[in-house]
């Protein structure tokens, strides 16, 4: 038996295939026509559910497959092979960040309402976090959330929030309590059909363009006691725990990106001659490709040894930062390397690379930019 | 769901069963526990002084490693061994880094994975019995010597050359840069036996250190100064039929085999090494005060380190991804490169920005820093420099 990660069996292995065909043969197709059009559509969320890729980790009695860590990396990784990065972003924020809180903190009823409809791909989720003047720092969020008699009355702004313009519903992070501090947050799920909802702008975007964007107006929207999630005041842990979750994922995909990206890089300086030979065959660029795979492969042996950690319920902050970090310094670099072994091919509108390009910029801004990260970790070594 | 079938193991009690890393139960983590306590009370507390000298009682302190059983784990108890265990041995090679002298743990690590391995590796019982047992024991040291003066990286350049008198090889050349080569009692020697057959040419001998026409001498280093660094001659070596270690002709792709693991082992000792300087800049950088302030709490500071100790997790990921092939006896050559460049190339930044913390003491000779950083400038050079290891990652992508 080949070697693989002991993240992975052959479960892993058979799924990954199933995700690969699907993802070649349904959706890679259409990647082009999704990035000028801006949006994939609706059917995407649908068929994933049909698939069960959106609830490929929830458990079977929520309507999930049961499935593991190595499972949702595996995922994350075949998405990449659309070429469309906003895609695999679009349905990682259903399956992996807006939901996961419902399922940890959520009541029956929430569970019920929220969770279930959407692992089916039938209720289209977003996470709002960000606001205009609050990104990486989470505690200056100013969307508030006030009781009035057995509602809540909620008032504020949020942007760049992935999934936005077509949700069903949103994850929703508010201020509960002003003079709390960081025990003055509380989630709630948010119908985005009700009055005062508002999504104002469809953003436009440098890379991951097949993904809607939104700017959110929240203006007295009113909603009933029942849609706080989990318990008040507790907010910022909650959401803190979901992105650690995201930030793995965000790694996987993204380093996966990066390996095809590569892969065809290898391909196309092993064909193209310059100067009587395959680029490739220089030995300048022979070893800016061995430092590139180098860097892909430590950065994906961190983060699935890290996700082993995460499965087995240690709470690894410090290292899933590494991992986030890491992975999007790696994708980064490659990127902008193979675009130049491409030189004005790569450079070429409508050619993939300048696409990968694109959409592998965000990996170091979202889900926590990288001083952030460098942040956490120098805070969690006592500096 | 259609196509899809997953979540049918017990995920739970698959990853609770998943050793450390995929690699270190709990009978590793005792034994790490034992070798620290070793290297920690009896070599750490020395590494100045045998700096300064420029040496360190090397039979005393092999004895006692033989004695802990330090050299041991690859090998079964027939040979005195406690294995045959890589994954133990990983751990010694991780832990003997800690004895604070580079020179120290070269000494100890290329008796442990060089010339003795050769012989368990490649050579046939009664060699075995003769040079193995007394290795493990630390009784008798050995040596590895394949470079020459004019023949580092590129193995097949070697001129030393063997021929056959009767029932005997005669051997003639030179070797350089041999760890432990000036004090061993035995080198496994790299020979050209038939110079017009290129990579078939080459067979390994194992020479006695008293064998007459063996001479040596020392050369001195920039780093890794406790350890007996030689120069060895050969002039008329005559050795019996028997010394001939492994097969004739075969001796350039014993080399490449035993690579994979001389390379993982100095990709484990470049990550442990890289850690424990790291911990040691960012313990000063929290004591010095500059401005008002720990150095350590300026934000170009905390994110330099959180760098660096970002790198350090992949590059063990990495170290840890090639050993795991190793152990599974899977072809690991081209993981193995890219952990032992990685790892030690980034072994040094961390010496050199360790260094970078400490301001002008880090210049001072009675800060151990500075040793990190002459020590550590080794790795990218020693076993294949890091311009081979890419050269043989991109040759095994078809570059």
């Amino acid at each position: 038996m080949a070697y693989r990660h002991p993240l992975f069996t052959d479960e892993h292995d058979a799924l990954r295939q199933t995700v690969r065909s699907w993802v070649e043969s349904e959706l890679t197709p259409h990647s082009v026509d999704w990035e000028s059009e801006g949006y994939f559509p609706d059917w995407v969320f649908k068929r994933a559910g049909e698939l069960g890729l959106t609830g490929a980790r929830y458990p079977v009695e929520v309507g999930g497959q049961g499935g593991d860590w190595g499972h949702t990396i595996v995922i994350s990784e075949e998405m990449a092979r659309i070429g469309s990065a906003g895609v695999g972003m679009g349905l990682a924020v259903q399956s992996d960040m807006a939901t996961p809180p419902i399922h940890k903190f959520g009541t029956p009823d929430q569970i019920e309402r929220y969770l279930k409809p959407a692992i089916r791909g039938e209720k289209i989720a977003c996470l709002g976090i960000t606001e205009p003047n609050a990104g990486s720092d989470v505690a200056a969020i100013e969307t508030t959330a006030v009781r009035d008699g057995d509602e809540w009355v909620i008032n504020g702004s949020k942007t760049f929030i992935t999934n936005a313009v077509r949700a069903d519903f949103c994850l929703l992070v508010t201020r509960t309590n002003k003079g709390a501090g960081y025990e003055g947050f509380s989630l709630f799920l948010v119908d985005t059909d009700l009055p005062g909802w508002n999504v104002q702008r469809h953003l436009d975007k440098l890379g991951m363009r097949s993904s809607d964007t939104g700017e959110i107006s929240i203006q007295d929207v009113r909603v009933p006691a029942s849609a706080l999630l989990g318990t008040e005041g507790k907010g910022f842990y909650q959401i803190m725990w979901e992105l650690q979750g995201e930030r793995l994922i965000g790694a996987a995909g993204s380093l996966s990106g990066a390996q095809l990206v590569l892969d065809r890089t290898i391909e196309y300086a092993l064909g193209r001659h310059a100067f009587g030979k395959p680029i490739g065959k220089f030995q300048v660029n022979r070893h800016a490709i061995a430092e590139m795979a180098t860097e892909i492969e430590a950065a994906r042996q961190l983060t699935y040894d890290v996700a082993i950690r995460w499965e087995r319920g240690e709470y690894p902050v410090k290292e899933i930062s590494m991992v986030k970090l890491y992975s999007a310094g790696v994708v980064g670099r490659v990127m902008n390397r193979c675009l130049q072994l491409f030189g004005g091919l790569g450079y070429s509108d409508e050619f993939f690379m300048e696409r990968a390009w694109r959409d592998a910029r965000l990996i170091r801004i979202g889900g926590g930019t990288d001083e952030v990260m460098r942040e956490v970790i120098s805070k969690s070594m006592g500096l | 769901m259609p196509g899809l079938e997953i979540g049918l193991e017990d995920a739970k009690e698959r990853f609770a069963a998943i050793p450390r890393a995929g690699l270190f139960t709990q009978d590793h983590e005792e034994l790490r526990a034992g070798i620290r306590q070793w290297i920690e009370g009896r070599l750490a507390p020395h590494a100045d002084e045998w700096e300064r000298e420029r040496d360190f009682p090397y039979r005393e302190v092999f004895k006692e490693a033989g004695g802990i059983g330090l050299f041991g784990a690859k090998y079964e108890e027939a040979y005195g061994g406690t294995g045959p265990d890589l994954i133990a041995d990983a751990v010694i090679t991780e832990e003997t880094v800690r004895c604070r002298a580079g020179g120290v743990a070269a000494a100890l690590g290329a008796h442990k994975d060089l010339g003795p391995y050769y012989v368990y590796r490649f050579g046939n019982e009664e060699q075995r019995r003769r040079w193995i047992v007394p290795a493990i024991a630390g009784e008798a040291i050995g040596a590895l010597a394949v470079t020459e003066p004019n023949a580092g990286s590129d193995v097949g350049s070697i001129t030393t050359r063997a021929t056959r008198d009767g029932g005997d090889w005669i051997l003639n050349g030179a070797k350089t840069f041999i760890t432990n080569g000036s004090i061993s009692d035995y080198v496994v020697v790299a020979a050209k036996t038939d110079p017009d057959a290129g990579h078939q040419g080459l067979s390994l001998f194992i020479v006695d250190a008293d064998t007459p026409g063996f001479t040596r001498s020392r050369v001195h280093t920039l780093g890794w100064r406790t350890s007996h660094t030689g120069e060895l001659h050969f002039d008329d070596v005559r050795v019996p039929a028997g010394n001939l270690l492994g097969e004739e002709g075969r001796g350039f792709y014993h080399i490449m085999g035993n690579f994979q693991w001389e390379r993982v082992v100095m990709a484990l000792g470049a990550v442990a090494a890289a850690e424990q300087t790291l911990e040691g800049g960012m313990a000063y950088a929290k004591e010095r005060h500059a401005f008002g302030r720990p150095v350590a709490k300026f934000q170009v500071w905390r994110h330099r380190f959180a760098d660096l100790a970002t790198e350090i997790e992949a590059a063990r990921s990495l170290t840890y991804h090639a050993l795991r092939k190793i152990v599974a006896g899977e072809d690991a050559v081209k993981d193995v490169s890219m952990a032992k460049w990685f790892s030690t190339e980034l072994s040094w930044r961390v010496a050199d920005e360790a260094l970078q913390v400490h301001g002008g003491y880090g210049f001072m000779m009675e800060f151990p820093v500075q040793r990190a950083w002459r020590d550590s400038r080794l790795g990218p050079i020693g076993g294949g420099t890091t311009e081979i290891m890419k050269e043989v990652i991109g040759r095994l992508m078809g570059l």
